[in-house]
């Protein structure tokens, strides 16, 4: 036995291919055979992935789910940045490039009504729950965008870290919402084309939650989603630390 | 030659990444702005480019398809290894405005595509 965990931590990613391949099998099984086909099995071994992350954190208190256990050291490095960027880049060969210009302003403006709607909704929360400094406010304002956003923008305007570990938290999750509730919500909001995917990926923002959500929704949207859901982290790293915050700071000095 | 499409995978990446980053510094944020959507339209040109040439072989471009095909495992994997503990324990503040700010955007969405959509001339999936 301990022959083979020496094996499987050795060969961490080799193990996670083999992990994933399961999990999705046993996800496929359930959509097929318990759930009638009604929940597509994408978003069921997503939904398992969460639970797992959930199970992970609570066995060692680290901070990357279940890959801080030393056994599954290597579906964190299957779901890492680098694999995750890397299949999202890949997905584009299967994605019209004139689709993609033809909507390139429904993507922008999408981007910037995201962008703004997070984060006044984000400040105005904060405020409810008596924050009244600038700083903190803006810091979970931009938490509210992505979980990249907030600390970036905590750093940048001196929050103290409890503020940025709570933007992180906030960050988190909308990414889980976004994840569970995309395959859920897509047909009722009109999310079912090309550009309706774009203007979706601008105004949801956070990459992993839109690509996931997306995959378990109709996995061919999932490159029109991505191509502007990639700008909204940079895009909120721009605003929240300099426009916004000026503008919070005027209304409270 | 399976290889020379994962090059080509590998050379959009890796440019798109530099310039989401030359972008970042450009205007003086420390992020990566928008590097992986411009190693999407960088592979998108490049596969237009071969094929106009006939450049690109069956086997290359399967070579490319196998990382799109393995997306939806690598967000499973990705899923696994979120922090999903920390989040659901950071307090009320994070639950509520990780939630409603997606409720809300559910709302406004469909308000946007009514308004932007461009006019459709037929295309679809």
């Amino acid at each position: 036995m301990e022959i083979a965990f020496d094996i499987i931590e050795k060969n961490g990613l080799i193990f996670a291919f083999l992990f994933i391949g399961l999990l999705v099998l046993i996800s496929e099984i359930i959509s097929k055979k318990i759930l009638k086909s009604r929940i597509p099995g994408s978003a069921i071994a997503i939904f398992f992935g969460l639970i797992l992350g959930y199970w992970g954190g609570f066995l060692t208190g680290g901070e990357k789910g279940l890959a801080d256990l030393p056994l599954f050291s290597g579906i964190g490095f299957l779901g890492g940045a680098m694999f995750r960027d890397f299949a999202i880049v890949a997905t584009a060969i299967g994605a019209s490039l004139y689709l993609i210009i033809r909507s390139g302003m429904l993507g922008f403006i999408s981007l910037l009504i995201g962008i703004v709607l997070f984060f006044i909704i984000g400040v105005l929360l904060a405020l409810a729950w008596g924050f009244r400094d600038a700083a903190s406010l803006c810091t979970i304002g931009a938490g509210a965008c992505t979980y990249i956003v907030g600390p970036v923008t905590g750093a940048a305007l001196g929050a103290s870290s409890e503020v940025i570990a709570l933007s992180i938290g906030t960050g988190l999750i909308k990414t889980i919402a976004v994840t569970i509730f995309t395959p859920m919500a897509a047909k009722r909001i009109g999310l079912n084309s090309p550009e309706s995917a774009m203007a979706y990926g601008g105004i949801m923002g956070t990459s992993s939650g839109v690509a996931a959500g997306l995959a378990a929704t109709d996995p061919k949207l999932v490159p029109y989603g991505a191509v502007t859901a990639t700008f909204y982290t940079g895009l909120g790293c721009l605003l929240c630390p300099s426009v916004f915050y000026i503008f919070l700071h005027l209304l409270f000095p | 030659m399976n290889i020379y499409g994962l090059a080509v995978l590998a050379l959009s990446f890796l440019v798109g990444q530099w310039m989401g980053e030359f972008l970042g510094s450009l205007i003086n944020i420390n992020a990566n702005v928008g590097g992986v959507g411009f190693a999407m339209i960088i592979l998108m040109f490049l596969k237009e480019w071969l094929v106009k040439n006939s450049l690109m072989s069956f086997e290359m471009e399967a070579g490319i398809d196998f990382w799109n095909k393995l997306y939806i495992p690598v967000v499973i994997a990705m899923a696994a290894s979120l922090n999903v503990k920390s989040a659901l324990t950071s307090g009320t503040l994070a639950i509520a405005a990780g939630l409603l700010p997606v409720l809300v955007s559910f709302w406004v969405f469909p308000l946007i595509l009514k308004k932007f959509k461009p006019k459709s001339d037929g295309d679809s999936l």
